[in-house]
């Protein structure tokens, strides 16, 4: 069994795969990469299965050894790669001997950096999926984040060595966004038009509280509604609450399965990977589209993702 | 008069990707069977596209594939399953016994409750442990049931700052509800207990102790029965 041994695991990295949906009755929300074009971008360049486990690294990368040798993809941010120094480019496929070191360092744009590694990392499966989920301390390796010396297990290589690149025109339509746009949250017809504007105009910064559960978000006020307590129910991926406050938070995939503020909007799916990019103080903006039109854009980046010229040989 | 089945449900789009059904405007029992019987006969027999189901007080979040579902084909098939809910029978529901340590470092929010609501640990305690609960639902984190309802004399306002993070197994109040933490996870409710039950399995057969339904009754236990359980 090859492995990856974890020299130094960086910020806080993690194994992740598409998550675990459908677990929702027993309060459990199904987690999975947080930036899910990026993690498949990276598996398809290694020959993998778009769901095959990898380590997402957040804001700063760790450093790795492949005792067996390997085949690997960095996808998502830079985190300025090198390999036993020289540097390496992510949205490529790398080899890797065994007598090589993969190091990562401080991102160089956004929050996320998958190593995506041919035969996918090896764990033990929970609720048939590799995926952290770090508040209940649950899958993934050990329900944590990966330590110095940790060593995890890669399935067995599928397939030779070729060199691939994922098409910079391909890969432009599908790069992250500081404008999200959103469609209607169930309460939204709660708030006065005041707090719509509010929300709409504004610019609003993400802070340093924020993770994979959530993101909190300052910048002005969003006036409150006047409809009294609500009634705690489900709430959806890429929800975005307003509590008593009014800065808003958007619920993100590791989130709280129920809630009991109100939505005031939600993150549409085809911008749901752009929240993974996110990281502290970057500045964000809203923009209302209709359900609609939310449908579209997701089916046209699927598109994307299925086109045959998506990877270059 | 007889009502139809789906004459008090109602759908409002949650994202792209999901539908909330409304079963009511307050929380009762009612409503909790009836969330409850669409629970069961969509597990029975899923609708293709639905990925994932979310119960609550009085609305079920459905959340699905958009790419072989959109909201008016679910809202159409959901109320073809609204029509059966009538003839739709729920099992007796599941009697659990929840062994709980009540007070000292169990429970560090005991004598304030009792101080706050005027009466002793020894009535707060009989009160919390002579009531059967129902089983809400599930939410929050993994395996955490939103029980009801606590007796009227117990209701207490949640902590004004919630506490960074919680014991695992800390049985705790908050308004008209009670429940027990099942991981360290921050929390806002009012710890007056624990229990030494695992709420939460791990592992490839992880499973919730409590479901949806369920009825929960808390029996008191001694500190050295705690510690006997726990070693269990």
């Amino acid at each position: 069994m090859s492995t990856i041994k974890i020299q130094s695991p960086g910020l806080f990295t993690t194994v992740q795969d598409l998550g675990r949906p459908g677990f929702g009755p027993m309060g459990l929300s199904p987690s999975g990469a947080a930036d899910s074009i990026a993690f498949r971008l990276g598996n398809r360049l290694v020959d993998n299965d778009d769901g095959a486990a990898a380590l997402e690294m957040t804001l700063i990368g760790g450093t790795f050894s492949f005792p067996e040798g390997s085949i690997v993809a960095l996808a998502g941010s830079d985190f300025g790669a090198s390999l036993d120094d020289h540097p390496v480019a992510p949205w490529i496929s790398l080899k890797i001997n065994p007598s090589q070191t993969l190091r990562l360092g401080p991102t160089r744009s956004g929050a996320r950096c998958y190593l995506c590694i041919q035969g996918g990392i090896k764990v033990n499966s929970f609720l048939g999926s590799a995926s952290t989920h770090i508040l209940s301390g649950l899958g993934g390796f050990e329900g944590r984040a990966l330590r110095k010396g940790d060593v995890l297990s890669i399935g067995p290589a599928t397939a030779t060595f070729r060199e691939r690149r994922i098409s910079s025109q391909r890969l432009q339509h599908l790069s992250a966004r500081k404008v999200l746009r959103v469609t209607s949250g169930p309460q939204s017809d709660w708030f006065p038009e005041s707090s719509h504007e509010a929300f709409y105009k504004n610019t609003y910064r993400v802070t340093e509280d924020s993770n994979r559960m959530g993101l909190r978000l300052e910048g002005a006020a969003i006036p409150p509604h006047s409809r009294g307590q609500m009634i705690t129910e489900g709430v959806s991926l890429g929800a975005i609450q307003v509590p008593d406050g009014g800065e808003p938070i958007i619920l993100f995939v590791e989130q709280q399965t129920t809630g009991g503020y109100p939505k005031i909007a939600n993150v549409i799916s085809a911008d749901l990977p752009s929240i993974g990019q996110l990281r502290p103080r970057d500045e964000i903006r809203f923009e209302q589209v209709d359900v609609k039109t939310a449908r579209a854009l997701f089916k046209e980046q699927e598109k994307i993702l299925a086109s045959e010229d998506l990877i270059e040989e | 008069m007889p009502r139809s089945a789906d004459d008090v449900t109602w759908f409002q789009p949650a994202s792209d990707q999901s539908l909330l059904a409304y079963f009511g405007r307050e929380i009762g029992l009612d409503t909790h069977q009836r969330i409850i019987k669409l629970l069961r006969l969509l597990e029975r027999e899923p609708i293709a596209g639905v990925r994932d189901l979310h119960p609550a007080y009085c609305s079920l979040l459905i959340n699905f594939d958009m790419l072989k579902l959109d909201h008016d084909e679910l809202e159409a098939t959901l109320h073809s399953y609204l029509e059966r809910l009538e003839e739709e029978s729920l099992p007796e529901p599941r009697q659990v016994e929840i062994p709980v340590c009540y007070g000292g470092d169990f429970g560090p929010d005991l004598n304030d409750v009792c101080a706050t609501l005027g009466i002793t640990p020894a009535q707060a305690i009989e009160l919390h442990s002579s009531v059967a609960y129902v089983v809400y639902f599930l939410g929050f984190v993994p395996g955490f049931a939103y029980l009801g309802e606590l007796p009227k004399s117990l209701a207490i306002p949640r902590l004004p700052s919630p506490r960074r993070s919680v014991p695992p197994g800390s049985v705790a109040i908050a308004g008209n509800q009670t429940g027990v933490y099942p991981f360290a996870t921050p929390g806002g409710w009012r710890l007056i207990g624990r229990t030494p039950l695992e709420m939460f399995a791990s592992g490839e057969n992880a499973a919730s102790l409590l479901s949806i339904g369920d009825h929960v009754q808390f029996v008191p236990v001694s500190p050295e029965h705690f510690a006997d359980l726990k070693n269990k």
